[in-house]
């Protein structure tokens, strides 16, 4: 490891991990007291939650395979922030854990009482029962936890070099494939965890649409971090406009991305007006989830383009950061209007848990991303592309 | 003083970073006339030069925003004003079906805008421009990078501005007929 970049857990993201696990904790608390209440809300609160989460972890993890196979100047300066991401997949793992004592609530597949009563609920059964969703559920996290892990190893094995590495197609043979999986892994799960709260539905383009989303998760997350440290060692004076510049373009190539996809889902079952098809939509566009839904045109799609167009913005640490948090907000409730209508179609209805699932799930999953974060070198020094990367900002 | 007897004074330079940090050294030591020939693009030139015309994007978001407008406007006056036909059991004002030739037109004219925003503005086409009186100018499009620092600079001297650019790591320094 070079002399000038040590792992230095600076105060400020010491501070970061202490409050985000302040918040947490509370989080937790209320929720778990809530859960003794109504098991039934905890479980509908803990699932957007936890797709919003989870968006960010598994969406490191393809952002750094993304990065390895292409290898572009953008990821040297977040690679150790997607690596920290990535490297939570564990603890997101564990995250799931409660989902799986409350499936009854959450999914009519797993309720004997409905599947009883529901011829297509008993057609789908070999592939939406209990067990398979679970052995699904396990397969996923230990492929992704698989990669993270080697991907995350190789990195320190970098560090622990005395100068710059050699060449290491390791990274790429491992990424390759990697995307694939994440591409079909996702898919699946997306189609298990949210898609089948609607056993009915079905949606061919569901996968990519997580796919575009968690590229906006990530991005932002990752546009935030850097736009908090690069004050402080190692990333100050390192950090250019330069690289702001190209994670911002590529945040707005994930925004309109992700409203492409989701424009065509909805245009293609508004057209056809399938009694299969279109309740989905019915029940997102009625009873105040429209209203919802009109926040996420706006605040998901139609005001980050607006703002991402503007090159002084994107080269703007503090006005990009702001954005990205945003985009992050508007994560959360775009995972809660995929989710919770199925709940409760008739009206819209936000419960107290709900914030308190989504600051507790949040907050613990931040303070430990910190604390993975500051446990190794933040810029990786010896990979052999880094100095063309740090050039690539400029002289000035 | 400016000097009008000849165009300018062109530097010649065997790569790229070369060619930006002479181009800095210039625009630090004053000189605002100057432009740089390259065979490819090159980021860093345009902020080296103090590049600072905005025009084109501008073009290019006004042609975005007419695209749209007349692409959503014209199916609006199609579908809803001229010839209300019900299709697929939609209403006339259907507007979902109206955003992909909205979304495709806003890319069209924007393209359209920047094409040709880009080659008016750099005054295209143009059948004289005195660079190419200066012999080799030609590697421009092929191995070689040239700043020209133009004798209309107020502090153009043909001798001192000369001895700068010499100094510049310049491979080869020409004076350029008008």
């Amino acid at each position: 490891m070079s002399g000038s970049v040590e792992s230095s857990g600076t105060a400020r993201l010491q501070r970061g991990q202490t409050r985000a696990a302040i918040v947490g904790a509370v989080g937790l608390v209320a929720l778990v007291a809530g859960a003794f209440g109504s098991p039934e809300q905890f479980f509908r609160s803990y699932l957007p939650a936890y797709v919003f989460v989870f968006g960010i972890a598994l969406g490191s993890l393809a952002a750094l395979m993304l990065q390895h196979m292409t290898g572009g100047a953008w990821g040297m300066m977040i690679r150790r922030i997607l690596e920290a991401g990535a490297r939570t997949l564990p603890l997101v793992a564990l995250l799931f854990v409660p989902l799986a004592f409350g499936l009854p609530h959450l999914y009519a597949w797993a309720d004997p009482v409905k599947v009883a009563g529901d011829a297509v609920l008993q057609a789908k059964a070999p592939y939406l029962n209990v067990g398979f969703f679970l052995a699904r559920a396990v397969l996923y996290f230990v492929l992704w936890s698989v990669f993270a892990y080697f991907l995350s190893r190789w990195s320190a094995e970098q560090d622990a070099l005395a100068g710059t590495g050699p060449d290491d197609r390791r990274f790429r043979m491992l990424s390759g494939p990697g995307l694939l999986l994440y591409g079909l892994t996702l898919t699946f799960a997306s189609v298990d965890w949210v898609m089948s709260l609607d056993p009915h539905w079905f949606s061919t383009i569901f996968g990519m649409l997580f796919i575009g989303a968690q590229g906006m998760s990530v991005f932002a997350f990752a546009i935030a971090v850097l736009a908090l440290c690069s004050q402080d060692a190692p990333f100050a004076g390192r950090v250019k406009p330069a690289h702001f510049h190209d994670l911002g373009k590529l945040l707005f190539a994930f925004v309109i991305l992700w409203a492409y996809l989701a424009f065509s889902q909805f245009l293609i079952i508004w057209s056809g007006n399938l009694p299969e098809e279109i309740p989905w939509y019915l029940e997102r566009a009625s009873g105040g989830w429209q209203w919802m839904a009109a926040v996420i045109a706006i605040g998901h799609f139609a005001l980050p383009f607006l703002l991402l167009l503007s090159k002084d913005l994107k080269r703007n640490r503090k006005a990009l950061m702001a954005v990205a948090i945003g985009i992050l907000v508007m994560r959360y409730v775009d995972a809660f209007w995929l989710v919770a209508p199925s709940f409760e179609p008739a009206h819209l209805a936000v419960h107290w848990m709900d914030l308190a699932a989504v600051a507790g799930l949040g907050g613990l999953w931040l303070a430990v991303f910190f604390r993975l974060f500051q446990s190794r070198p933040q810029l990786p020094v010896n990979d052999p592309y880094y100095e063309d990367a740090l050039a690539h900002g400029g002289h000035h | 003083m400016a000097d009008t007897a000849i165009y300018g004074l062109m530097a010649e330079f065997q790569d790229p970073s070369a060619l930006v940090e002479a181009t800095r050294r210039a625009v630090d030591a004053g000189y605002r006339k100057l432009d740089a020939y390259t065979p490819f693009p090159i980021e860093e030139l345009a902020e080296a030069l103090r590049f600072r015309d905005r025009r084109l994007p501008l073009l290019v978001l006004a042609g975005g925003i007419v695209g749209g407008l007349s692409g959503f406007g014209l199916q609006y006056w199609i579908n809803v004003i001229n010839y209300p036909l019900i299709a697929g059991g939609k209403p006339y004002f259907a507007w979902p079906n109206f955003i992909p030739v909205t979304f495709e037109m806003t890319i069209l004219f924007a393209a359209l805008a920047a094409v040709f925003g880009m080659i008016g503005l750099n005054g295209l086409p143009l059948l004289y421009h005195p660079v190419f009186n200066a012999p080799g100018f030609a590697l421009a499009s092929r191995d070689r990078f040239f700043l020209v620092i133009e004798a209309s600079d107020p502090k153009f001297d043909r001798h001192a501005t000369g001895e700068m650019l010499r100094g510049l790591t310049a491979h080869e320094v020409v004076e350029v007929a008008n």
